[in-house]
């Protein structure tokens, strides 16, 4: 359900009251309406479905999991399990709703 | 393209799969909600890397599948009439009525637009002020926001031609229903990534805390939906229920509250037929009464206009995870995607589709010509 | 009535089949809907040995020459695209279905469904499109016919181009003759024809420096041809894209494909339609590429030849024919599994969701 790509915000604007920007999806750009993210600024990559911009990238965060899923490769048996019982490993992360209640 | 290629790696998927297998103590069985998690499990072969114990079902999450028969015949019959223009989006237009579907009634001279974003519907309206142009509007809660904003503008502007026929579901109270049932069987949910994108993870907390069953927001792409089972896995071993996030790219804890705002202000909770399912209770949402004047149920007359839902099918089973597509009798023999005997063929994203399109070979003797 | 419910109750989906009494966009996809109503509706009434080849062309024997001859109808819209228009499309599309046989293009025929109303100046532009498409493919328009049809009855301007060529006597390429272990090429990247046409269409509009591909192939053919002639098998994957065509030539030549998707070029433009509509690139009309099954041997030095031509600097290798799975293709995804690639049922949806 709900498909939503990611795309570089390339431009943003003002139209009728309404904010447009530009996004770019591999090699093709499209209009998307950022009302619901006055925070994307030009640079930003952000989600869109059906032509409206619905969150941002976050960068720090994308790179910090993915970082770790990267080095799941480099590890092996033992060492990878007792990783993942830690904190901030993949398999244990608490995300922003995942602190344990 | 970034943060998707990226999240295609074979050697890391690999390397997931292997370590949710050494996690894996006993199996599990687990529900991906989204239709679009099916279409990617599927269309990546991910239950072939995926160790044997770990059962993947497939959840309701296909709007096009759960949207009730008698909506979509409203939809025929707002299309059918002479100066009307049916705006929709693409999957809907194959999804059968009781008597036809969409195609069809284009086929037939029937004015039937597709768009990609309903505010393509708002510049269709217009461009035809003297015509009635309505836009089928279904969805969950990712694209109601989207939808609501059309209905926002278009008063916002005067546009009295434009009107919305809206049937959006609710996905807690889905899962909700499902963890009611007496022959629920799933252990652990990988919640729906867009959905919270939109409405945060706070409503799943209470159905985790609840049932005692984890949910793990989950991503789309290959290792997203890889990690989120390793995480179901590490807290169904530990014996947790919580409610974890894995697509902390684009979920937070909050969601977009702007786009609830607008959400809130112009849909509000109903109760909601799910097809092949039924009734679910505060399970929809519907135009408020302030905005009636943009609702297509108000403006076109459906008095006494129901359509029965059948009580108990396959396709119902099918998306509650109680069966797999391949277990109906007639999967890929006389249901297939050509001539759908029922909605999770219909769209793309259905499990029926999903599993005609992509995994037909494991059936023995089904399909292969 | 539920057929299935017959069957099993309460295991069947009692949603009736819808009745299938109209022609639907569907049946003009190249899918699986137009393969049925080739097979169920037009091949019983026309079934002869020539029609049952079911290749883009048929070859005939005329007094020991071996005649080529196809035809084709052009309903694209926008008539003007970017990287071409009907006219272009309805000269290379027939020269390329003449050169999937082998042929080499001599003469074309070419007539209008003109709908009332056409500006003029839009149908000097397309014959002259036509006449720069036919000279630079070195093919002679040597007949034509001319409707013109009610305001409203057609969608201003249809083209059909007949085509006759010329097979040389050691030239054999049909869709049934793959065989285990054959390669599977390609010219160059799916599907810019068709995003580069969704991209103009109301409701959808995106934009990208994407321009249609299409392009008259017989030289590449003939390229190839001079570099062996151990080739089974050419395609150009038109509508339907690259599924279409591999499934034709694995139901004609009863043996399953096996292709790789990393192999497979898709341009950033594609990907990024494909990704933002829920398409597969697989699907996607393409204008200018064929595919060639060729005996292994041949792969390496038709591949050299193809990648010298400009039209073919691209190819690749992207799959193996195989003899498990008869009539099947499938694909080795980027995870290294495997999963089904399936002919379209009707057209490919944008979907949401």
């Amino acid at each position: 359900m709900c498909l939503a790509i990611p795309g570089k915000l390339l431009t943003a604007e003002e139209h009728n009251g309404v904010r447009i920007g530009r996004v770019q999806f591999g090699g093709i750009t499209r209009e998307a309406c950022l009302d619901f993210l006055p925070e994307a600024s030009v640079g930003d990559y952000v989600i869109v479905h059906v032509g409206f911009a619905l969150s941002r990238v976050d960068r720090e965060e994308a790179e910090r999991s993915y970082a770790l899923l990267e080095s799941m490769g480099l590890l092996e048996g033992e060492l990878q399990s007792d990783l993942h019982d830690s904190e901030s490993s993949p398999g244990g992360r608490a995300g922003a709703g995942g602190r344990p209640l | 393209m970034k943060y998707l290629d990226e999240y295609r790696d074979e050697r890391i998927a690999r390397n997931l799969a292997a370590e949710i297998g050494r996690r894996a103590r006993r199996p599990w069985t687990l529900m991906e909600i989204c239709g679009g998690q099916t279409h990617t499990l599927m269309r990546f072969g991910i239950d072939e890397v995926l160790p044997p114990g770990i059962e993947m079902v497939h959840g309701p999450g296909c709007p096009v599948c759960v949207t009730s028969l008698e909506t979509i015949d409203k939809a025929i019959a707002i299309a059918s009439r002479p100066a009307a223009i049916l705006v929709s989006y693409g999957d809907m237009l194959r999804v059968p009525g009781s008597r036809t579907d969409l195609f069809h009634v284009k086929a037939s001279g029937g004015d039937v637009r597709v768009v990609y974003s309903p505010v393509e519907a708002l510049k269709v309206a217009r461009a035809h002020p003297n015509r009635p142009v309505v836009f089928f509007a279904v969805g969950f809660e990712t694209t109601a926001p989207a939808n609501a904003m059309a209905i926002w503008q278009a008063k916002r502007e005067g546009l009295a031609n434009f009107s919305m026929l809206a049937s959006h579901v609710l996905v807690p109270p889905a899962i909700r229903a499902l963890l009611s049932s007496p022959h629920n069987r799933v252990q652990g949910f990988i919640g729906p990534g867009h959905v919270c994108t939109v409405m945060g993870c706070r409503e799943y907390e209470q159905l985790a805390r609840e049932f005692r069953v984890p949910i793990v927001v989950g991503g789309f792409e290959p290792m997203d939906l890889l990690e989120a089972i390793l995480m179901l896995v590490t807290q169904l071993e530990q014996g947790r229920a919580e409610v974890e996030n894995q697509y902390v790219r684009s979920v937070t804890y909050e969601g977009n509250r702007l786009a609830q705002k607008v959400l809130g202000e112009v849909f509000e909770v109903c109760d909601r037929k799910w097809r092949g399912i039924g009734q679910i209770p505060a399970s929809g949402l519907s135009i408020r009464r302030e905005y009636a004047d943009f609702d297509a149920d108000t403006i076109f007359d459906f008095e006494g206009f129901t359509v029965p839902e059948p009580a108990e099918c396959i396709s119902a089973l099918v998306l509650q995870g109680r069966k797999k597509p391949t277990d109906c009798p007639v999967f890929a023999a006389r249901c297939t995607p050509e001539h759908p005997l029922g909605a999770p063929m219909v769209s793309s994203e259905g499990a029926c589709a999903a599993y005609y399109q992509y995994r037909r070979h494991m059936v023995a003797g089904a399909g292969a010509n | 009535m539920a057929p299935a419910a017959k069957m099993q109750p309460g295991l069947a989906c009692p949603v009736p089949i819808p009745a299938r009494d109209f022609v639907v966009l569907g049946h003009g996809s190249g899918g699986r809907m137009s393969a049925d109503l080739l097979r169920n509706l037009i091949l019983p009434a026309l079934q002869n040995p020539v029609l049952a080849q079911l290749n883009d062309q048929a070859v005939v024997e005329v007094k020991g020459s071996r005649l080529a001859f196809t035809t084709d109808s052009f309903v694209v819209k926008p008539l003007f695209f970017p990287g071409g228009d009907i006219g272009s499309l309805a000269v290379n599309g027939t020269v390329n279905d003449l050169a999937m046989g082998g042929a080499v293009p001599l003469f074309l025929s070419l007539a209008f469904i003109l709908e009332e109303g056409l500006p003029m100046e839009v149908l000097r532009r397309v014959v002259e499109s036509i006449q720069r498409a036919a000279a630079q493919a070195g093919v002679v328009v040597v007949t034509g016919d001319t409707k013109v049809v009610e305001k409203g009855s057609g969608d201003g301007l249809f083209v059909n181009t007949s085509g006759i060529g010329l097979v040389p006597a050691d030239v054999r390429l049909s869709a049934d003759q793959a065989r285990p272990g054959d390669r599977v090429l390609l010219s160059g990247s799916i599907g810019d024809h068709g995003i580069t046409i969704l991209s103009q269409r109301e409701g959808l509009a995106f934009d990208t420096g994407l321009q249609s591909d299409t392009a008259a192939l017989h030289t590449l053919v003939a390229d190839m041809l001079g570099a062996s002639q151990a080739i089974r098998c050419l395609r150009d994957p038109t509508r339907g894209g690259l599924s279409s065509a591999l499934n034709e030539i694995a139901e004609r030549s009863g043996v399953g494909i096996e292709l790789q998707e990393s192999a497979i070029p898709v341009r950033e433009e594609v990907q990024g339609a494909c990704e933002m509509l829920g398409l597969d690139p697989l699907y996607v009309a393409n204008e200018g590429k064929l595919i060639a099954i060729v005996d292994p041997a041949a792969a390496e030095p038709l591949l050299d030849a193809m990648r010298r031509h400009p039209l073919g600097r691209e190819a690749r290798m992207i799959g193996t024919v195989g003899g498990a799975r008869p009539g099947m293709v499938t694909m080795r995804t980027r995870l290294g599994t495997s999963r089904i690639v399936d002919l379209l049922a009707g057209d490919q949806l944008p979907r949401i969701c």
